[in-house]
């Protein structure tokens, strides 16, 4: 039964030349199979043309309580956003 | 002369009408059945699998029962698995190469949906045959059932002979050994032995089927019987 199933993330690359995103999870036993699973569940619509899956527990995750200390020092370091540039309208996923 | 242009005059000529009628029920029935699965596979992801291979097979039943049709496949429509995905997939190899322009079409792009299938449907058989006792045994037993109506696969009647004379559709005798090859890999994997053979079921192409092809008929007609002018 799927619960007894691993579960996978699953990262999509919607085009050559961008990144994969991460687009869900799926249960399957093992990896062959849990990238059918991707395939079958997040690709029916021509969603992309590259799929990774990785095991859920090989992500090592931030931990929420410690979210102050590793993101609120970047709130009001505003001149580290390339704001003061004017980005070409042909530069698309930046 | 392209073999459409004979055609053409004639379009529901005989040996190539039932020739299509046959690879469209083929796919049109195996669809019926993956989707009757809809709601019972152990899991969602394995549900949206069945399901997308029976939306893949009826897709290809309706081009191929439209050309059949001269573009209305609904009336004729509504009228296994690894065993079945070898073979399609073997058989659209070929057909790709087709003197017939249209079989050649449906089969380069059917080539590559039932090339998908074969893989999952053989993996499965892997994960299953080589799993626990219990779907060791099951699949034991539904491939002692389904082996005998693997031998039609590759029967060769009049209408296929005369097809096949044309150049227009490949002798299925030609891949059988390279089939049975095939599935002996997979249940070598699965560590399933090849059952042996039996009495084959014969005569589904000329219309003898058992039983169950009534109540199927049965599902499949419900809806355009109760709604004649149902559309979506």
């Amino acid at each position: 039964m799927s619960s007894d199933w691993p579960l996978w993330e699953v990262f999509i690359r919607a085009k050559g030349g961008l990144a994969h995103r991460h687009v869900g999870s799926v249960h399957a036993p093992d990896q062959e199979l849990a990238l059918r699973h991707a395939r079958d569940t997040y690709t029916r619509r021509l969603e992309g043309v590259s799929l990774w899956v990785v095991k859920s527990t090989d992500i090592v995750a931030s931990d929420p309580d410690e979210a102050g200390p590793l993101f609120e020092p970047a709130e009001d370091k505003i001149y580290r956003h390339p704001t003061f540039y004017d980005i070409p309208d042909e530069v698309k996923h930046i | 002369m392209p073999v459409a242009d004979e055609l053409a005059d004639d379009p529901l000529e005989d040996a190539y009408y039932d020739y299509l009628l046959r690879i469209g029920d083929d796919a049109l029935i195996l669809g019926q059945r993956l989707s009757e699965w809809c709601g019972h596979a152990p899991s969602v992801e394995v549900d949206l699998s069945l399901a997308n291979m029976a939306l893949d097979l009826i897709g290809q039943a309706t081009h191929i029962l439209n050309q059949a049709n001269n573009g209305d496949g609904d009336e004729l429509a509504f009228k296994r698995d690894v065993l079945d995905s070898t073979w399609q997939h073997l058989l659209f190899q070929q057909l790709a190469e087709s003197r017939d322009p249209f079989l050649s079409a449906i089969a380069s792009k059917a080539v590559k949906e039932v090339a998908y299938h074969r893989e999952l449907a053989s993996e499965w058989t892997v994960r299953l045959g080589d799993g626990t006792d219990e779907s060791a045994a099951r699949m034991r037993d539904a491939l002692d059932w389904c082996w005998r109506f693997v031998p039609e696969l590759f029967e060769v009647d009049e209408a296929l002979e005369e097809m096949i004379a044309r150049q227009t559709v490949p002798d299925p005798r030609s891949f059988e050994r390279e089939y049975r090859a095939a599935i002996g890999d997979v249940l070598a994997e699965a560590k399933l032995e090849m059952p042996a053979d039996q009495r084959p079921i014969l005569g589904g192409r000329r219309g003898h089927h058992s039983e169950h092809l009534g109540h199927l008929l049965a599902v499949m007609q419900y809806l355009p019987r109760t709604y004649p002018d149902a559309v979506w």
